[in-house]
C-alpha cells in the first residue's frame, strides 16, 4: 500500500472551515504569541521538530556510514593508488593490497545466484498467482517467506555441515567427470571436489534471495489488470501462454526491479558466504576451488587486521561494496516506483 | 501472439499444450523445491539442534573446548543487546515514520529520507558494522557491547521506519480530519489518533527489526566481539549467540559444533516465532 492509494492530503486545516485557534497553528497562517495559543497546541511546534530530528538521524547515520568508509579507504589509495582496483595480489606482509579477487568473488557468486534464483522465483510467483488452489496460497506464500526469515548464519551452518559433504561426494565429482572435459566450458569444473567453494556459497546465496525475488515478482504480477488476463483467456490462451506473453511483459519493469532487490542482498551477504566460499585470495578458473567475496574477506580478516594500511584495503573493500549495493538499490528504486509497488 | 488471428490447427494446439504443460510443471516444481529446502534446513536444525540441548545450555557459560558448559553468556548478551538497541532504535523509527508520514508527505526533503532509509535498509550488515567500529570501537578502545547495540540500532531503525511509515500511509485521512475538525491539535492528532489506528502496524514493525536483528552476526563481529564469560554490563566485550555460532561451527572441535547447532536451534526458533507473530498481526489489522 502506498500513499497514493490512500488519495492525495486534502490540505486539512484550511482558513475558514475549523476555528481560527487551529488555523493559527498551520505555518501560512500568521501565528498568535506563543503564549496566546491554547495549551495543547503550543507543542504542536516541537512535535513536529522532533519527528524532523529523528528524520535527520536516519539521513546523519548515513552520511556518517559514507564519510568513515571513504576516509578509511585514504591510507590504502595513498599507497597503491588505482593499483588497488586491478591488483590481484593480497599480502598483508609487504602490504600489497589489491581488490580484484573478493570483488570478482563477489560478482561470480551472485552471478550464480540469480541464474538460480530469478526462474525460480518467478516460476514460484505464476504458480502462487496462477496455478496453486486459493485455499493454498497464503499458507504457501508465508512458507516461501520464512525461507527469508532465517537468519544467514543458519544458512552458513547448513551449507557447511549438509550441503557441502553432499556435493563433494555427489554432485561435484559427476560435473567434474560430464563437463571437466568439455572445451572451455569445462574449465568451469576441473579439480578437486572439495565442497566449499565459489559455486556453493553462489547456491547458497540462489535460496537466500529467493524469498525476496518472489515476493516483489507476487507483488507485480498480481497487479496486472485482470481485464488483460481474461482478454488473453477470451481468446483461447493457456497458462503459460497468459503468463508468458501478457503478465511477464505487463510487469517486466517491476520484475527487474525486485531481481535488482535480490541482487543487492546477494552482493552483500556475508555469513552465510563466509561459512562455505573457503576464502581463498585468487581467482581460479574453477568454480569448484575456493575463493572470497568482499563481506567474507571483511569477517574473516577485519579482528586480525594489524596495521593501518592493512585495515584501510579493508575499509576500501567496504567502500566498493556499499557503492555497488547503493547503485543497485537506486536501479531498483527507479524501476519498482514507476510501476507504483512495493518500491517505496 | 504477435499480430493476426491464433490458427486452429490440432497439431499446433497439441504442441501448445504440451508447453503449457511443461512450463506449469516447472512452475510447480519450483515451488515445491523451495518448500523441500525450507523443510530440509528446518529438519537438519530441529535434528541436531535438540540432540544438542540440555539444561546446561541455559544454565552455564561458554565452555573452552572438551569440558561442559552452555550458551547461557551468549543468550543474555544477546538479550540486553537486542533490548538495548531496540530501546533506542524504535523511538526513532518511529518518529521519522511519523514525519513521513504525516509532515514530510511527497515533499522532495522527505523523498531524500525516504531514499537514505531505504539505502540504511539495504546496506550490508558488515558494513554497518564496519562503520560503528571506526566510530565507537576504535575512540574507546576496546570492544563493547554498546557498540554492538549500535550496530543493530541502525540495522533496526529503518525497518521500523519502513513499516511505520506504510502503516501511518493506510489511515484514511478522514480520520485525521475529525479529529482536527474537533479541535484536536496536530500533535493530539498524531499520537491519539493516528497512532493508535496504526498502532497494530507499528508492532508489527518493531517485531520484524527484532527478529531481523537477533539473528544478525556480521555487525557484532567487530563491535561487540565475544567474550568467554558472564555478561551483565554492556561497556566490555560482549557474547551473543550468532557469534559463538559462528566460532564455535567453524572450530575442529565436536562439542562445540553441538553447541552452536543448539544456538542456532535457539535462534530460529525465535525468529521464525517473532516473524509469525508480526504476520497475524498485520493480517488482522489489515481486515
Amino acid at each position: 500500500m502506498s500513499v497514493e492509494e490512500a488519495g492525495p492530503m486534502p490540505d486539512i486545516i484550511s482558513p475558514g472551515i475549523i476555528s481560527p485557534d487551529i488555523v493559527s497553528a498551520h505555518p501560512v497562517a500568521r501565528p498568535l504569541r506563543l503564549s496566546a495559543l491554547p495549551a495543547g497546541l503550543r507543542w504542536d511546534g516541537p512535535f513536529r521538530r522532533l519527528t524532523g530530528v529523528a528524520a535527520l538521524m536516519v539521513v546523519a547515520a548515513l552520511a556518517a556510514m559514507l564519510v568513515v568508509l571513504v576516509i578509511g579507504a585514504l591510507p590504502v589509495a595513498d599507497r597503491m593508488g588505482a593499483g588497488f582496483l586491478v591488483t590481484q595480489a593480497w599480502n598483508p606482509v609487504t602490504d600489497v593490497y589489491g581488490a580484484v579477487a573478493p570483488v570478482a568473488g563477489t560478482l561470480i557468486t551472485a552471478a550464480i545466484a540469480m541464474l538460480l534464483a530469478v526462474p525460480a522465483a518467478l516460476g514460484i510467483a505464476i504458480f502462487l498467482n496462477e496455478l496453486c488452489p486459493h485455499r493454498l496460497r497464503a499458507p504457501l506464500a508465508v512458507a516461501v517467506e520464512l525461507l527469508a526469515a532465517i537468519p544467514s548464519i543458519i544458512y552458513g551452518m547448513w551449507g557447511l555441515f549438509v550441503l557441502a559433504p553432499v556435493l563433494a561426494s555427489t554432485v561435484y565429482p559427476a560435473l567434474i567427470d560430464t563437463l571437466g572435459p568439455l572445451p572451455l566450458l569445462g574449465a568451469l569444473f576441473q579439480g578437486p571436489p572439495f565442497g566449499i567453494g565459489v559455486l556453493t556459497a553462489g547456491l547458497i546465496l540462489g535460496v537466500m534471495v529467493l524469498p525476496f525475488i518472489t515476493s516483489v515478482a507476487r507483488q507485480v504480477l498480481a497487479e496486472v489488470p485482470p481485464v488483460l488476463r481474461e482478454a488473453a483467456y477470451g481468446v483461447g490462451a493457456t497458462t503459460w501462454e497468459v503468463s508468458r506473453r501478457v503478465l511477464i511483459p505487463h510487469a517486466r519493469r517491476g520484475l527487474i526491479g525486485g531481481v535488482m532487490l535480490g541482487l543487492g542482498r546477494a552482493l552483500g551477504e556475508t555469513m552465510a558466504v563466509t561459512f562455505v566460499i573457503g576464502n581463498a585470495h585468487r581467482i581460479h578458473a574453477s568454480l569448484l576451488q575456493p575463493g572470497t567475496t568482499i563481506s567474507a574477506t571483511l569477517a574473516n580478516e577485519f579482528t586480525e587486521a594489524s596495521g593501518d594500511i592493512y585495515v584501510s584495503a579493508l575499509t576500501a573493500l567496504g567502500l566498493i561494496l556499499f557503492v555497488v549495493t547503493f547503485v543497485v538499490l537506486l536501479g531498483a528504486r527507479a524501476l519498482l516506483n514507476r510501476t507504483g509497488s512495493a518500491g517505496r | 501472439m504477435r499480430g493476426g488471428a491464433i490458427p486452429v490447427s490440432p497439431a499446433r494446439l497439441r504442441r501448445r499444450r504440451m508447453v503449457n504443460l511443461v512450463m506449469t510443471g516447472l512452475c510447480t516444481a519450483a515451488a515445491l523445491a523451495a518448500l523441500l529446502v525450507l523443510a530440509l534446513i528446518l529438519w537438519e536444525l530441529v535434528i541436531r539442534g535438540a540432540g544438542a540441548l540440555s539444561l546446561d545450555v541455559f544454565t552455564r557459560a561458554t565452555p573452552p573446548p572438551g569440558s561442559r558448559g552452555g550458551l547461557l553468556n551468549a543468550i543474555l548478551g544477546s538479550l540486553s543487546m537486542t533490548a538495548a538497541a531496540i530501546a533506542v532504535a524504535t523511538p526513532v523509527g518511529v518518529l521519522t515514520g511519523t514525519w513521513l508520514a504525516e509532515y514530510g508527505r511527497d515533499s522532495r526533503a522527505a523523498g531524500l529520507v525516504r531514499l537514505f532509509a531505504d539505502t540504511l535498509l539495504s546496506a550490508p550488515s558488515i558494513i554497518v558494522g564496519l562503520t560503528v567500529y571506526v566510530l565507537l570501537v576504535v575512540p574507546l578502545g576496546h570492544f563493547s557491547g554498546w557498540a554492538g547495540a549500535a550496530a543493530l540500532a541502525l540495522i533496526a531503525v529503518p525497518v521500523i521506519v519502513r513499516t511505520t511509515e506504510d502503516m501511518l500511509a493506510l489511515v484514511p485521512d478522514q480520520l485525521r480530519e475529525a479529529a482536527v475538525a474537533l479541535g484536536m491539535p496536530r500533535w493530539r492528532m498524531i499520537v491519539g489518533v493516528t497512532w493508535r489506528a496504526a498502532a497494530g502496524g507499528i508492532l508489527t514493525g518493531v517485531l520484524l527489526a527484532i527478529a531481523r536483528i537477533a539473528g544478525e552476526t556480521a555487525p557484532l563481529l567487530f563491535t561487540a566481539l565475544n567474550n568467554q564469560f558472564y555478561a551483565w554490563d554492556l561497556t566490555g566485550p560482549t557474547p551473543s549467540l550468532p557469534v559463538v555460532i559462528f566460532q564455535f561451527a567453524m572450530s575442529p572441535y565436536r562439542d562445540w559444533q553441538d553447541l552452536a547447532w543448539a544456538g542456532a536451534l535457539l535462534i530460529a526458533a525465535g525468529v521464525l516465532l517473532l516473524s509469525v507473530t508480526a504476520r497475524l498481526i498485520s493480517a488482522r489489522g489489515r481486515k
